[in-house]
């Protein structure tokens, strides 16, 4: 039964990786099509002067720093209130919001867009993807933070009024610091589910605000491109080592 | 407490105004008319409601609800005996479970993409099978229900395994002995204690993986290759290609319906699990 197991698991880690680990290895490959001609950094030099490519991802930078700043400092409060005093219906729109199909909130969002420019001169752009990114990342900042909060210590922040600071000294000197590490890990997970975003970014951004993620999804509909294989290997480690880091900080006292 | 106010307000904001507000407005679209170029115009109207029971759209939700739960299926299969692994595991648990966790925290799109690179007439899969002699035309792999479900599978798995694995490791293995030492075998043992007893843990998993599969629209989209179709690419269309807004808002206020009320199983499950 154990060794049935270990097999079992050891067949589903495979199915899980193999795909990213043989798309990682094609990156080096010197052929175009799918067979091994010999290794080659061409594809990632080609990704490197990309012009495109570098403006999307720049793109996708700014949105999800911006997006990811907002966030999680007002994703940090709301959570921090939260765990002070339960607010259901606020938890609930939370949850709400983390359950609706990502294509419902980007078809919603362009109503609201597209209604709420009958009123200004306003177009689709990178502010309208930030908003759309701040609105569904909230909720992993919420969730991580009251994780956190659950195991925290209330007589550390009584203490600290007993020594006489008001409410906003004690939140500023005392639970800031001792939330920092579940802070950060939020922000880091924001950053990993604003960057990779597709479906909700393409139905709000505009013709100026091209991401990273729109250029992969078009260059994949193409066929396959050795290039895409490079750019996937490099987001895929690079998002990877951001998660493995928030998993860490989350853990750590 | 003033503070505390201050401190939801932000978030309430947001909440409010690009959550609850662009939701009210899909409401109001759907219950207007279309105009000859698009656009959304009076008069007031249940009509796209009416629409959305032709056979035609109807099948699509058959088709989505049909292929969400043969995915949720599938993944109950692979997901339990690895949660079981991983929770009888005596080391490692953590770092077993994150590595289930990884690839989901990853790009979506990338994992799509690279599925997509194994299967196509062209990928890894055919040319290998090609080379080897095996076929002589490429195998259809890609752009079918298959492949959909494939996908999902792969999506979706880590929602399976996180809450099989909480209920499985809180599981008291003094149990196990006690069905061993009363003649069990370990596939009865399986049958009779584990999985009766890991019930919440498999409902909570069901509905966590059936709802995003529901509610898919990237996968079907780039594994189906446009020919299969489920709820979430009919919203897409209506709202892109057949500029159809009310329509398409319909379709996306009955979507999110279905997936509140498959939610509301969970959380009464959720009560019975904590």
């Amino acid at each position: 039964m154990r060794r049935f197991l270990a097999l079992y698991a050891g067949a589903a880690y495979l199915f899980l990786y193999l795909p990213l680990v043989v798309l990682g290895v094609f990156s080096f490959n010197s052929s175009k099509i799918a067979t091994w001609r010999g290794f080659t950094f061409d594809w990632y030099r080609s990704v490197f002067h990309n012009a495109a490519l570098f403006e999307g991802t720049m793109n996708s930078l700014i949105i999800a720093l911006v997006a990811t700043a907002v966030s999680t400092v007002i994703g940090t409060l709301a959570g921090y209130a939260l765990w002070k005093k339960r607010a259901p219906w606020l938890t609930n729109a939370l949850y709400m919001s983390l359950l609706a199909p990502e294509i419902i909130i980007g078809v919603s969002l362009l109503a609201l867009f597209q209604w709420a420019f009958r009123f200004g001169h306003l177009r689709l752009g990178l502010h309208t993807v930030i908003l759309a990114h701040i609105s569904f990342s909230l909720v992993y900042v919420v969730i991580v933070i009251l994780a956190r909060l659950r195991t925290f210590d209330p007589a550390l922040e009584e203490a600290a009024s007993d020594l006489g600071a008001n409410r906003w000294q004690v939140f500023r000197h005392v639970t800031i610091p001792l939330l920092m590490p579940a802070i950060l890990a939020a922000g880091l997970l924001c950053f990993t589910v604003s960057f990779d975003d597709y479906v909700i970014t393409s139905l709000v951004a505009g013709v100026d605000s091209e991401t990273l993620p729109m250029m992969i999804y078009a260059m994949a509909r193409k066929g396959i491109s050795p290039e895409v294989n490079a750019l996937s290997a490099m987001i895929t480690v690079g998002l990877g080592v951001l998660v493995l880091l928030a998993s860490r900080l989350e853990r750590s006292r | 407490m003033r503070l505390r106010s201050i401190f939801l307000a932000p978030t309430a904001l947001v909440m409010v105004l690009l959550f609850f507000v662009p939701l009210l407005i899909a409401l109001a679209y759907s219950l207007l008319t279309r105009g000859p170029y698009g656009g959304v115009f009076p008069p007031w109207t249940i009509e796209n409601y009416q629409r959305a029971l032709d056979p035609l759209y109807l099948a699509i939700l058959w088709r989505s609800v049909w292929l969400a739960a043969v995915s949720t299926a599938l993944c109950l299969f692979m997901g339990f005996p690895l949660a079981l692994y991983i929770a009888r595991s005596a080391r490692h648990k953590t770092l077993l479970l994150n590595l289930v966790m990884l690839p989901f925290w990853t790009s979506s799109l990338i994992r799509t993409y690279a599925w997509m690179f194994l299967l196509r007439d062209t990928g890894l899969v055919n040319t290998l099978l090609e080379g080897l002699h095996i076929v002589r035309a490429p195998l259809p792999l890609l752009f079918n229900d298959g492949a959909v479900v494939l996908g999902l599978v792969y999506g979706f798995l880590p929602f399976m395994v996180l809450p099989l694995y909480a209920t499985l490791e809180k599981l008291d293995p003094a149990l196990l002995d006690a069905a061993f030492d009363l003649g069990a075998t370990p596939w009865v043992a399986l049958r009779r204690v584990v999985v009766p007893l890991s019930k919440p843990g498999i409902a909570a998993g069901c509905v966590l993986v059936f709802i995003p599969c529901l509610g898919a629209y990237l996968t079907p989209d780039l594994m189906g290759g446009g020919k299969t179709v489920m709820l979430g690419n009919l919203v897409q269309s209506q709202f892109t290609t057949a500029r159809d807004w009310p329509f398409g808002a319909a379709i996306s206020l009955l979507l999110m319906l279905l997936v509140l009320l498959v939610a509301r199983a969970l959380a009464k499950q959720g009560e019975k699990l904590l």
